[in-house]
Order: C-alpha cells, then sequence, then structure tokens
C-alpha cells in the first residue's frame, strides 16, 4: 500500500506503508544507530516523535521480547529505507512488521531517508504526518501544520508510570559470594519515560529500585526514605514539566542525585538555568564526548531535542563536566557543593556502546559518600 | 597531547613486492602515512623493495631505499641513517615481521631506535598464537578449544583431544598460508606437516573447527591517551573456514542485534588494550555461534590491515592516515574528521549504504591450484561497490568484477539440481551464482541457508532478485511502467541485465528508462549519515 509523509513546510515524500496503517502526526527527526531499532522504537523518549533511521536496511534480526526498553512502542511512526521482509538471528522471535502491526505503529518504507536527513539538518526538525489513508497532499500538510509538536508540551505524562512499582518486580536472588557487604541503596527513580536498561544498571549495584510516577510530591518522594534519585529520561520539552521541576528543586538539598538526558534538563531548570531547542537534536551512538576532568573521549548515546544553555548556568555553585566535541553543546554537569550531578547522554546505553556505564558506579559511590 | 617534537626522524617500512593477501592496499595505507609524517615536518626515510609504488615516488619520503625487505639491509639503513623512530605497522605482515627479527637480533636497541604505532610486546602478542591465547585467557574471552604443536607427534596428540574437524593454523606467517581445515587424520598428517614447515618458528595451532559460524571483523583505533574507537563493523558473507580476503563481505554487520554488537565492540576494546596496541588501527575477527550466539575471537592484526584499506573506503575515515598521526602522538579528539571539517576524529563512523566487497580469483592462471576456497588466501584482488540496499551493492560488485557479468545474470543453467547442491556445499568462487541458480531451480531459502551455511538473509536477498527476475519474465511489458523500472534499478539490475529480461537491448532499455525518468541520484559517502555537511567529493550513485 502506498504511504505518504508530508511535511510542513510542504515537502512530500511518497513510499509504501508497512506495520500498521491509518495517519499519524508528530515531529520527525532522524537516528543514525546502525543497528538497535528495536531498543529505538520502544524508548518512551520517542514519544510525539516520527523516526527516521539514517541506515537504509531496518528490520534484518527482526525483534524478541528480551530487547524491549519499557513496555510498549512509543515513536508515532517509523521511517526507512528498506525494511526486511525477513528477520535473521538466533534471538528473533517475530518481524519488525509483526511488532509494528501489534502495537499500531505506521511504517513507511521507500523513502530516501538521506534527503530527508538532509533536509531536516538544513531546515530544522519539523512537525509532520505520515498517512496510508489519503493522495491529498494539500491536507496532510495542513495537519502537519496544525498538529501539537514538541515545545511547551507535556510528554512525560503520556509515558510515565501509573503507579509505584518496584525493579526488579521480585528481588532476584543474588548468587552466592556476590552479595555485597553492605546492604543495597534504596533508589527512586523518577519515571519520566524511563528505558528498562537504566534499572537493570541500577539492579546490578545491588540498588533497591522504586520506580514513582512523574507527578510523585517532593514529600511522597521523601517519605520513601531513600539514599538518592535518579532523574530519568523522557520525552519532549522540559519546559513542559514545570511540576518535575519544582519537585526536583526540593529535593535537591536533601537527596544524592543523578539526572540522565531530560533529567539533566530538569535538573538545569531546577538549578536556576535555562534550556533550548536544537535545530535537529541528537540522535544517535556516535556522539563524542569530553569529560573535561580525565580529558578522556566517550563514545555516547544520544536522544534528545532540547538542551541546557551553558551559559544560563551559575559557574559559582555548578561545574560543567562534560561537552559534546562535534557541536560544544552541554553534556554533564556536577554541582559543587552538593552531591548532584547528570548528564545529557545516554550511559545506559542500549543501543549503543557502553563507554559511559561507569557513570552508574559514581552514583552509588556518591551515595555511599554522602550516607556516612 | 600535541605532535612529539623529541624526535625528527621516522623509519618506515613499506610491504614489498604485490604478493596473495599483500596487494596495492598497502601502497596506500603507506603512501597516506608517509605525506602525514612529512607534512608534519618530520624527516621520513623509506624502504620498500618494489618500485612499482606510489610510495617510491621519490617525493613521497625524503629518501627512499629500494632494497630487499631484510633484517641486515635495514640494520644497514638505520646504522647510516639513524632514526628516531621506526613505524612498522603500515607495510603489512612484511614489515611487522621484519621488525620483530630486527627487535629480536637488538638492531633497534642497538641504535637507539623507537617503535611508534606498536611496541614490539604488542607485536608479539597479537602475532604468536600461543601468546595471544593466553592474553585472551587473561581478560576472560571465549576462544575455539585449541593446543599447540612443534612436531607432527605433538599434532597428532592434540587433533585426539579435540576430534575432527579441526584447523591447522602455523605461528608467523604471511596472509594465512598454510593454514588449513582438516576432516580426518590422513589430511591431517600432510597438513600439520606443511603447517609446520611454514612456520617461521616451527609451531602450530590446532583449533576446534568453527567451520560455518558467522564470521565478522572490526576494525579499531586506539591512541595514547587510551581512546578507542570502531570504525566499522564487517560481515562476511561466507561463514567461517574461507578466509576473508577470499570472502565477500559486507559493512556494517547486518544481523547483529545491538546487544550482541555491543559486546561484541567491549571485546574488542577489551582485546586491543590487552594485547597493548598503544595507537593506530587493528582489525579483530570474531566468529558468532548462529545457533545459540557464542561468540568466540579468531585473531588480530595489530597494523593496517587489507580490510582497513577496505573500511577507509567504506567509511570515508582515512585509517592508515589517522594512524600516523596518532604515532607520532596526537590524540583523536585533536584530529579533525577530512569529510565534516566541523567534527573531531574521536568518533564512530556511521554510514547510511551498505558496501559490498567480492574478491576477484584467477583460477585459470593457475591451473594446478585446487579452486575450493580454504583458510588460505587465494584471490588475487577484490572489488568494492557502494549501494543503498544490499542487492544493489551485490549486484554493481559482481558488474565491477569484470568477469562479463552484467550482476547476477539470469543464465542457463548447465548442471543438475544435484550438482548444484553440492557446489553450495564446498565454497567456490562460483558460488554466488550458484546460490542464484538453486534458488532459480525451486530450492527454498532455508534449503540453500543450510547447504552453504550462509546466513539466511543474505540468501533471501538473492531470492527477492530472483522473484522480481521472475516478475519481468512474465510480463515483459511492466518495464513500461516506471515504478518497476525503479524498484529494477533499486535492486540493481543494469540496463542489459533488463533487456536480457525483457528481450530488448541495452539501448532501448536506457532509453526507455530516462524517458520514464528514472535517473540515478548521487549521494555522499560522508562518515556521519548526512549529519553534518561533508566536503569530500566522494559519491557513489543510486536509485531514490
Amino acid at each position: 500500500m502506498r504511504a505518504i509523509i508530508a511535511l510542513e513546510d510542504g515537502t512530500i515524500f511518497r513510499g509504501n506503508s508497512f506495520g500498521a496503517e491509518g495517519e499519524t502526526s508528530g515531529e520527525v527527526v532522524f537516528n543514525t544507530s546502525m543497528m538497535g531499532y528495536q531498543e529505538i522504537l520502544t524508548d518512551p523518549s520517542y514519544k510525539g516523535q516520527l523516526v527516521t533511521m539514517t541506515y537504509p536496511l531496518i528490520g534484518n534480526y527482526g525483534v524478541n521480547r528480551k530487547d524491549f526498553e519499557s513496555r510498549k512502542l512509543f515513536v508515532e511512526g517509523f521511517i526507512v529505507k528498506e525494511y526486511s521482509k525477513t528477520a535473521s538471528n538466533w534471538r528473533s522471535e517475530k518481524t519488525l512488521d509483526e511488532l509494528l502491526k501489534k502495537y499500531n505503529i505506521i511504517g513507511i518504507e521507500s523513502i530516501d531517508t538521506r534527503a530527508l536527513t538532509r533536509h531536516i539538518r538544513l531546515a530544522g526538525a519539523m512537525k509532520a504526518v505520515i498517512s496510508t489513508k489519503t493522495v491529498n497532499t494539500k491536507s496532510l500538510i495542513e495537519k502537519a501544520k496544525y498538529s501539537p509538536g514538541l515545545v511547551g508540551r507535556d510528554l512525560v505524562k503520556d509515558v510515565t508510570s501509573k503507579k509505584i512499582y518496584e525493579y526488579p518486580p521480585s528481588p532476584l536472588p543474588l548468587p552466592q559470594g556476590e552479595r555485597t557487604k553492605e546492604r543495597g541503596f534504596n533508589v527512586i527513580v523518577m519515571d519520566f519515560g524511563v528505558k528498562y536498561n537504566i534499572l537493570k544498571c541500577l539492579s546490578k549495584l545491588g540498588c533497591k529500585i522504586t520506580v514513582v510516577p512523574a507527578k510523585t510530591s517532593a514529600d511522597e518522594i521523601l517519605s520513601m526514605r531513600p539514599d538518592g534519585i535518579l532523574l530519568s529520561n523522557g520525552p519532549g520539552d522540559p519546559a513542559g514539566v514545570p511540576y518535575a521541576v519544582e519537585t526536583v528543586r526540593k529535593l535537591l538539598h536533601r537527596l544524592p542525585m543523578f539526572g540522565i538526558c531530560l533529567g539533566q534538563q530538569i535538573l538545569g531548570l531546577a538549578l536556576g538555568g535555562k534550556t533550548y531547542k536544537l535545530k535537529f537534536g541528537h540522535h544517535g551512538g556516535n556522539h563524542p564526548v569530553k569529560d573535561l576532568k580525565t580529558n578522556k573521549v566517550e563514545i555516547t548515546v544520544q536522544n534528545h531535542g532540547f538542551c541546557v544553555d551553558i551559559d544560563s548556568l551559575n559557574k559559582e555553585d555548578i561545574e560543567i563536566t562534560h561537552i559534546n566535541l562535534n557541536d560544544r553543546t552541554l553534556e554533564g554537569l556536577r554541582h559543587k557543593k552538593l552531591p548532584v550531578f547528570s548528564v545529557q547522554f545516554h550511559p545506559e546505553a542500549s543501543p549503543g556502546p557502553h563507554d559511559s556505564l561507569h557513570l552508574f558506579e559514581n552514583f552509588i559511590g556518591m551515595i555511599r559518600k554522602s550516607s556516612s | 597531547m600535541p605532535r612529539r617534537t623529541d624526535i625528527k626522524k621516522i623509519l618506515v617500512i613499506g610491504s614489498g613486492p604485490i604478493v596473495i593477501g599483500q596487494a596495492c592496499e598497502f601502497d596506500y595505507s603507506g603512501t597516506q602515512a608517509c605525506k602525514v609524517l612529512k607534512s608534519e615536518g618530520f624527516e621520513v626515510v623509506l624502504i620498500n623493495s618494489n618500485p612499482a609504488t606510489i610510495m617510491t615516488d621519490p617525493e613521497t619520503a625524503d629518501r627512499t631505499y629500494i632494497e630487499p625487505i631484510t633484517p641486515e639491509i635495514i640494520e644497514k639503513i638505520i646504522e647510516r641513517e639513524r632514526p628516531d623512530c621506526l613505524l612498522p605497522t603500515i607495510g603489512g605482515q612484511t614489515a611487522l615481521n621484519v621488525t620483530t627479527v630486527l627487535s629480536d637480533r637488538g638492531v633497534l636497541d642497538k641504535y637507539g631506535v623507537e617503535l611508534i604505532g606498536a611496541k614490539i610486546s604488542a607485536i608479539k602478542k597479537a602475532e604468536d598464537r600461543k601468546l595471544f591465547k593466553e592474553a585472551m585467557q587473561r581478560i576472560n574471552m571465549d576462544l575455539p578449544v585449541s593446543g599447540f604443536a612443534y612436531d607432527l607427534k605433538q599434532s597428532i596428540e592434540g587433533v585426539e583431544k579435540i576430534g575432527f574437524p579441526v584447523i591447522i593454523r602455523p605461528s608467523f606467517t604471511l596472509g594465512g598460508a598454510g593454514s588449513a581445515v582438516a576432516y580426518n587424520i590422513e589430511e591431517f598428517r600432510k597438513m600439520a606437516q606443511t603447517a609446520l614447515d611454514s612456520s617461521m618458528i616451527g609451531e602450530i595451532l590446532i583449533e576446534e573447527s568453527i567451520v560455518g559460524w558467522k564470521e565478522y571483523e572490526l576494525e579499531v583505533m586506539r591512541d595514547l591517551n587510551d581512546n578507542v574507537v570502531i570504525i566499522c563493523s564487517i560481515e562476511n558473507f561466507d561463514p567461517m573456514g574461507v578466509h576473508t580476503g577470499d570472502s565477500i563481505t559486507v559493512a556494517p554487520a547486518q544481523t547483529l542485534t545491538d546487544k550482541e554488537y555491543q559486546n561484541m565492540r567491549d571485546a574488542a576494546i577489551k582485546v586491543i588494550r590487552e594485547i597493548g596496541v598503544e595507537t593506530g588501527g587493528s582489525n579483530i575477527q570474531f566468529a558468532i555461534n548462529p545457533e545459540n550466539g557464542r561468540m568466540v575471537v579468531i585473531e588480530m592484526n595489530p597494523r593496517v590491515s587489507r580490510s582497513s584499506a577496505l573500511a577507509s573506503k567504506a567509511t570515508g575515515f582515512p585509517i592508515a592516515k589517522i594512524a600516523a598521526k596518532l604515532a607520532i602522538g596526537y590524540s583523536l579528539d585533536e584530529i579533525p574528521n577530512d569529510i565534516t571539517k566541523k567534527t573531531p576524529a574521536s568518533f564512530e563512523p556511521t554510514i547510511d549504504y551498505v558496501v559490498v566487497k567480492i574478491p576477484r580469483f584467477t583460477f585459470e592462471k593457475f591451473p594446478e591450484a585446487n579452486s575450493a576456497l580454504t583458510t588460505s588466501m587465494k584471490s588475487v584482488g577484490e572489488v568494492m561497490s557502494i549501494g543503498r540496499t544490499f542487492k544493489e551493492s551485490l549486484q554493481k560488485a559482481i558488474r565491477g568484477l569484470e568477469i562479463k557479468r552484467h550482476g547476477l545474470d539470469r543464465e542457463k543453467i548447465k548442471d543438475s539440481l544435484e550438482e548444484i547442491k553440492s557446489k553450495l556445499t564446498i565454497p567456490n568462487c562460483s558460488r554466488i551464482f550458484n546460490i542464484k541458480y538453486a534458488l532459480q531451480l525451486g530450492l527454498t531459502v532455508d534449503e540453500v541457508a543450510t547447504l552453504s551455511k550462509i546466513d539466511n538473509w543474505f540468501i533471501y536477498q538473492i531470492k527477492e532478485i530472483v522473484d522480481l527476475e521472475n516478475v519481468l519474465r512474465k510480463n515483459r511489458d511492466k518495464i513500461k511502467n516506471s515504478e518497476f523500472m525503479k524498484k529494477l534499478k533499486q535492486y540493481g539490475f543494469s540496463d542489459s541485465q533488463i533487456g536480457q529480461l525483457a528481450n530488448k537491448t541495452e539501448k532501448q532499455i536506457r532509453a526507455l528508462r530516462i524517458k520514464s525518468g528514472v535517473l540515478p541520484v548521487y549521494k555522499s559517502v560522508d562518515t556521519c549519515g548526512a549529519e553534518f555537511e561533508s566536503y569530500t567529493p566522494y559519491y557513489y550513485s543510486t536509485y531514490e
């Protein structure tokens, strides 16, 4: 079946439908990871976005139950050059097409994804509609223009957990001899759209994790007597979630805190900084980030359209710890007096390189230091 | 870290004559490296016995010695030139081997020549199979079960423990020479003796056969700050058992999930650190059991290799050039990416196309040679193609081989199905065509994959080519449909192939295609999937 992408600036791409049929809208972004489409599709941070894969062949290794990064698919639509009708990998359980159909996500293939990517690079990320229902491009362009977009919008409420839960659901018995001498720390994860691998990384370090909905109040969080707080990744504009900024501000002086991606932006706002929208964002698994303390470069996973403005931060209290070597944007910060730090990239990877996994250990080290 | 100022004169060893396993790619990498060193203000002394190279052009180095690449001659050059450093990692296996001898004889110590790129301990750890095995065990890498032997008796004892089939690998050789797969004791005796003879130190490794497993390579770069990046992943179309130089290979890897790929990436980083290659590129090979995902490390080249040349062209990342810069002290983040200019070399290229390499054989020139492909390299060259689908790249590459084919042509099949089946099981230079014949004759994708042990995904791609051919053969008027014509071109069919199928001439098809507006577009190779502007005019054609 034919399908069309109509961009709000009037640009049209024609292709074929795969996955679900129908009509969908969102902001078009491109992701440069060559592998990991299943993790991308299930990453809640993609709520509100139509994801274009720059690698042309997608679906080759199928999908499986273990590579989900959340409970379902959150992208609004999926754009590829050629989707693979066959899936070949020993872990494969289903094809990509079956997965998209099951979760009612519209896919479009036979798109010149490089031309689309170039267009976004030059003109900036923009709103668009994918449709299998009509060939009336004029009406689709109008629909794209009037679709809600990302700016100022609260997308977190659509992806955050509805209720408090513990992870792992039932405590995993640690193999004998591996149990750490000290008790595992109680970590509360504020769920702005958390990826499972963040929970897995903390769990591997012996943490007892409680995931709370984004609107949980500071008092309620404190009443659970956690040892530390992780501010998770999540979709959209940090300006759309003032309630989260307020909660974080109240918790700042009370608990060790680690922010990831949207978590860093919310923290940045709570610390009095400003955020802004990047032209086309960072979405991929090959971004070089420099740790300013060690001067070492890590290849990081990124997925964000907004960023904390380096100049807006009060340098008396806040130290810049990481910068992006491609465009010199802020990648990490640390409070000089409080046990609080954050990064703009995804140390939990999935998909992408594992260079920054050690940051979870830093977080645990920070909790240990402040709890002793 | 800035460029080193404590050194002035650098000796570079080229790769010498063109032989199977070591061809002009080392001229390319060596020339790149010399240019970098010269432009950085170093005095470059070059030795290469092959005057028919670009590298030996007078302007490449400050002084060029066209002399045999032997330890004796190099010692004389060192005595006369007194270089501060020796760069051994861009002249292929020849340069590494001769460097090892120079070090063992104490020549480097005697004249105070420092090795840059890779130290002698790293070279030995990577090249000596025993040291390599021990190093891998230290970092808990899974390896095929194996044992060393120094004579025939020990070899036979070893194979009795491991069981057939086994791979016999001699230590310190060129282009995998002498290594072979043995299926029974008669074969084994002969092969083990040959291998013992061809090893420079009379040592062989007898190894659990992982023939039929999936084979991968990663190109890795490291700098003095211990930053490590992966330049390119390569998946072999032909499974384990065929020398990588004789395999059809594809970049990037096609059938790995991110979990498996990252596991491999982590392993590669651990390997380069443990072996201790301080700066520059290395090539690390892995095998994966397609049944359960077990991954083993096979080997590592602590130098610019044949695959580095492919990875450079496939990604736009100039491995040899960057390796030379790293050797003289720069770190990856200090070197700009030539293509984007604004971003640093400390990143991992992402590509938005598919690269296929096909080796070129000339068995007609070697009538004595057995044309079955094994772990010893037999091809004399290779072609590389770029396309937006695997099907397009594959057909382009076949066209590029100059073997009078226009792609995966529709041909009259001369062999019986049984003959074709047997040709699928034994790797050979025409297996790619036999896969197509088998599919044409109605074998299923699974059947072909089982016989050839080639991944289903690749066979399925060829099946899609066959299917599209069949659509056209049934209804030749379809070529008038521009959408269908576009699809043919996206599948990599040339005008002459389409003509053959539609009973028209190449010219007629070309005219028809142009009339229906199906024209190629040109896309650039930019290391970054169009994320940044690129400044290097390096393009390929495709159809969108």
